[in-house]
């Protein structure tokens, strides 16, 4: 039986994992491309309540994930139109997206509080994940395997593609890319996209797959951990993934531990575990490397053309 | 294979009336210019005179507002970067366009145009790095390498192109001699090759060696042609400056050996992994009123002592360095310019100044340790826009006023304004990497004959330079870096050229151009 335990205590880690690394994935690609989008909370609301919205309406949770997309990418148009087009700080601009997502998802989904939809369910047939092992590989739902995909491919794109060489370019010296010829700002609005895009999805995770109701602030701050998963992960993918695991760990232990009653830690500082254990061992992982600072693109946050 | 240039085909390119004007200055006016096939053609001009703004159009870059371009004959519009080099156009900036962060083959790969296949584009850059004999890691983050080895990169791009124009801004303006030399053999066989250059340089003899015809730009205007070849460097700088050229005012009552004023005792300091060079008990002193050069190839330990004292890095002793007997080695940098040491880094843009700031933000940076800018921490607002445009009165930086960001001047007179920041408080120990890099004709002799001033005065200098020919003429005593070990000062007065060269290049100056490419 123990297995059984286990393989559900994994199933929930992954699940509470996987919004945080959608999100966190998609401002690496971000700000790999020079731009700090500090709106991921914002955008992520944004996802949830038209994610959750559509599906409640239609009845299709796939419509539902669409619609998250979609909204998250609206949400970082603004973004990108404010920075990008208007050069607007970029800071700043993230912190207003932030808090326009809240108001927002607030204001749209006032109609919806308390309201419940099916929520995704296991993309392969209940058969496959009879065995508590076989369900650990084919018991997740569609996300989980998404994201996992995207981690592979956004470090292949990076890493191996000349579009990817392109977009780090674009981050690590703006003025050497436009010098060289590349549209800067082009690519750098494509790349919010995709960073808004991710989190969209990341947010729609939880009104969708997570909790299938809606409540007001659904996404608890995830999307500031996310942020700062980028940061300790290096910009790297593959770390990324770890800490996002890390988190997701540590947070179903927080749960555990409530569910076992356990009184002689306060519940607050159980609650902070999760934060607190990400950001000790990321940080135990970036004094492990000698390279120290020079991991952020060098353009990181930097208005371009400067003026 | 080597045919005279063809008289009768049409220019490889011609400029027809090009105007561009940014706010407040007309850059370039009204300028025609026409180059053959296979010519290396010179543009010449005081800093600030367009030059850059005129490659920069013709290499799409930035658009002219009037005027016209043509390319092997026929009239072309040329929009962007790539446009050009889809004509033929390459081009190396005088500011790099490299990303710091990558390796040399991802640098090259983004030059281009196409995809390559890394393995396909890495037997291609071999076969180029052969071919012209240049070595050049492929696989070394940009951020390790020296600067020759970067201009390697972007000459390495362009020449992957098949370029049949090839724009050079400044190339030589960071090189060691012996880099140049390889510099220009390189050039000389891609114009035998039948590709024409566009050659930007302050260095005039450079032009004499290098090039067959120049047009010389003043206030954005063409004010002159020439043949190179005839005309006397002198000369040349006189057209440039459309003045007389002064010369280096000695004080009289030479000989002058007062008392030591820095002195460095065997400074150790290791390198900065993974390719700084260690300095091995380096020891020196320079005396008030003495100009002291360093010479030597770069590479080789210049850039750390610069740091070591300058107070960046601190040495392990605190009387490895005295300044004027007091111990400072472990003082920082802000309290060595508060005692009385100043020091201009090599690197003007990020080091010597924050490109960011204005003019006087940066003046504050460095002088208010010495001057009353910032008395209990609140800047003074009047006595800083004053020493800044007393900076930029005395040293002629042609720019709108001290509230211009720096990072918008042209190279020379950001050099210009930092090399007046620093004179300007008469610290009593100057030291300066490169103090003309960069610098035209008439302002490099300005600044020379400031520095010689200001040790007239009583301060001691300590100038760490490239450019023998400079420390020659500036120096009192000079002496050379060698891997990190400095030799012993030597009177200048009767020291031959190549005396120097062999001092400084010798066994590792060799052995460092020779060395193949790593692979
Ligand atoms: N992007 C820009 N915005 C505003 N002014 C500019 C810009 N680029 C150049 N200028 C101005 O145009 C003039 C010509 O500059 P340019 O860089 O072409 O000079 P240069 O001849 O290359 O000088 P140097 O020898 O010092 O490199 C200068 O007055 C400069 O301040
Ligand atoms: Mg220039």
């Amino acid at each position: 039986m123990t297995a059984a335990i286990l393989v559900s205590i994994f199933m929930t880690l992954a699940a509470a994992a996987t919004p945080i690394l959608l999100a966190a994935l998609g401002e690496l690609v971000t700000e790999k491309a020079g731009v700090l989008n500090l709106g991921v909370e914002g955008m992520m609301l944004c996802g949830a309540v038209a994610g959750f919205a559509v599906a409640y309406s239609t009845g299709s949770v796939a419509l539902g994930l669409i619609a998250a997309t979609l909204a998250g990418v609206a949400a970082a148009m603004i973004f990108a139109l404010l920075t990008l087009g208007l050069g607007s700080n970029q800071v700043a601009t993230g912190l207003a997206l932030t808090i326009f997502g809240i108001g927002a998802s607030s204001l749209i989904g006032a109609g919806f509080v308390g309201r419940t939809i099916t929520r995704l369910g296991p993309l392969f047939p209940a058969d496959y994940a009879a065995h508590p092992w076989l369900r650990l590989v084919f018991g997740h739902d569609a996300i989980v395997y998404l994201s996992l995909a995207l981690v592979l491919a956004v470090s292949l794109f990076l890493r191996r593609t000349r579009a990817g060489l392109i977009l780090r370019a674009v981050g690590e010296n703006a003025d050497s890319a436009h010098a060289i010829g590349y549209r800067v700002l082009a690519i750098r609005t494509a790349a919010t996209a995709f960073g808004g895009a991710l989190a969209g999805l990341g947010g729609a995770y939880f009104s969708l797959a997570l909790t299938p109701m809606w409540a007001d602030r659904l996404t608890a701050g995830r999307g500031w951990i996310a942020l700062a998963l980028v940061v300790f992960a290096a910009w790297k993918p593959g770390r990324l993934l770890i800490g996002a695991y890390l988190f997701g760990a540590v947070a179903t232990f927080e749960l555990q531990a409530k569910a076992a009653g356990w009184s002689f830690i306060a519940p607050e500082v159980l609650a902070m575990t999760p934060y607190l254990a990400t950001i000790v061992v990321l940080t135990m992982m970036s004094l492990g490397r000698r390279t120290g600072g020079r991991d952020a693109p060098a353009c990181l946050g930097k208005p371009f053309p400067a003026s | 294979m080597t045919q005279p240039p063809d008289q009768t085909a049409p220019s490889r390119l011609a400029l027809a009336h090009v105007s561009k004007s940014f706010p407040g200055v007309k850059a370039n006016q009204d300028i025609s210019l026409s180059v053959r096939p296979g010519e290396i053609h010179a543009l010449l001009g005081e800093n600030g005179a367009g030059k850059s703004t005129l490659v920069k159009i013709i290499y799409g870059v930035q658009r002219a507002d009037e005027g016209g371009i043509s390319f092997d004959g026929r009239p072309v519009e040329i929009a962007s970067p790539k446009a050009a080099r889809k004509l033929g156009i390459g081009m190396v900036f005088q500011h790099f366009s490299l990303f710091d962060g990558m390796t040399v083959l991802e640098n090259i790969a983004l030059g281009l145009d196409e995809t390559v296949p890394a393995e396909e584009l890495k037997a291609r850059i071999r076969a180029i790095l052969d071919s012209y004999s240049l070595p050049l890691d492929p696989d070394r983050e940009v951020h390790t390498l020296s600067v020759g080895e970067r201009q390697r990169i972007e000459i390495v791009r362009c020449l992957l192109q098949k370029p049949k124009l090839l724009i050079m801004d400044e190339p030589t303006s960071v090189l060691t001699p012996q880099e140049v030399e390889r510099l220009f053999e390189t050039l000389r066989q891609i114009a035998r090759e039948g590709c024409s250059i566009l050659y930007i340089s302050h260095k005039l003899h450079e032009i004499k060696a290098l090039c067959e015809a120049a047009t010389i730009l003043r206030g954005g205007k063409v004010v002159a042609t020439c043949d190179p070849r005839i005309e006397t460097t002198r000369r040349m700088a006189e057209l440039m400056i459309g003045a007389e050229l002064k010369h280096l005012q000695r004080p009289s009552g030479g000989g002058k050996a007062g008392a030591a004023r820095l002195s460095v005792d065997k400074l150790d300091m290791p390198g900065e992994p993974p390719f700084g060079t260690s300095l091995k008990g380096v020891s020196f002193s320079a005396q008030a009123g003495e100009i002291l050069g360093i010479a030597g190839v770069a590479g080789n330990g210049q850039a750390e002592l610069l740091m070591a004292l300058s107070g960046e890095h601190l040495a392990g002793q605190p009387d490895a360095i005295r300044l004027d007997g007091r111990p400072i080695g472990l003082a920082n940098a802000g309290a060595r310019r508060a005692a009385g040491l100043a020091c201009v880094p090599e690197e003007r843009n990020g080091h010597a100044a924050v490109p960011e700031f204005t003019l006087a933000e940066n003046v504050v940076l460095t002088a208010r340790h010495r001057l009353p800018l910032a008395p209990s921490g609140l800047i003074r607002q009047g006595p800083v826009e004053a020493y800044a445009k007393d900076v930029i009165a005395r040293f002629d930086v042609r720019i709108t006023g001290p509230g211009a960001l720096a990072g918008s001047l042209s190279g020379g007179n950001l050099q210009k304004f930092i090399m007046g920041r620093e004179i300007g408080q008469k610290p009593d120990v100057l030291v300066v990497a490169q103090p003309t890099w960069g610098v035209d004709a008439g302002a490099a002799a300005a600044i020379r004959q400031a520095l010689v001033d200001l040790a007239a005065q009583g301060s001691a200098i300590v100038v760490i330079s490239q450019d023998l020919d400079e420390l020659l003429e500036l120096s009192d005593r000079l002496c050379v870096i060698n891997e990190g070990r400095l030799s012993q000062a030597r009177p200048v007065a009767g020291l031959k050229l190549e005396e120097i060269g062999l001092m400084m290049g010798g066994v590792h100056g060799e052995s460092h151009v020779a060395e193949p490419a790593h692979v």
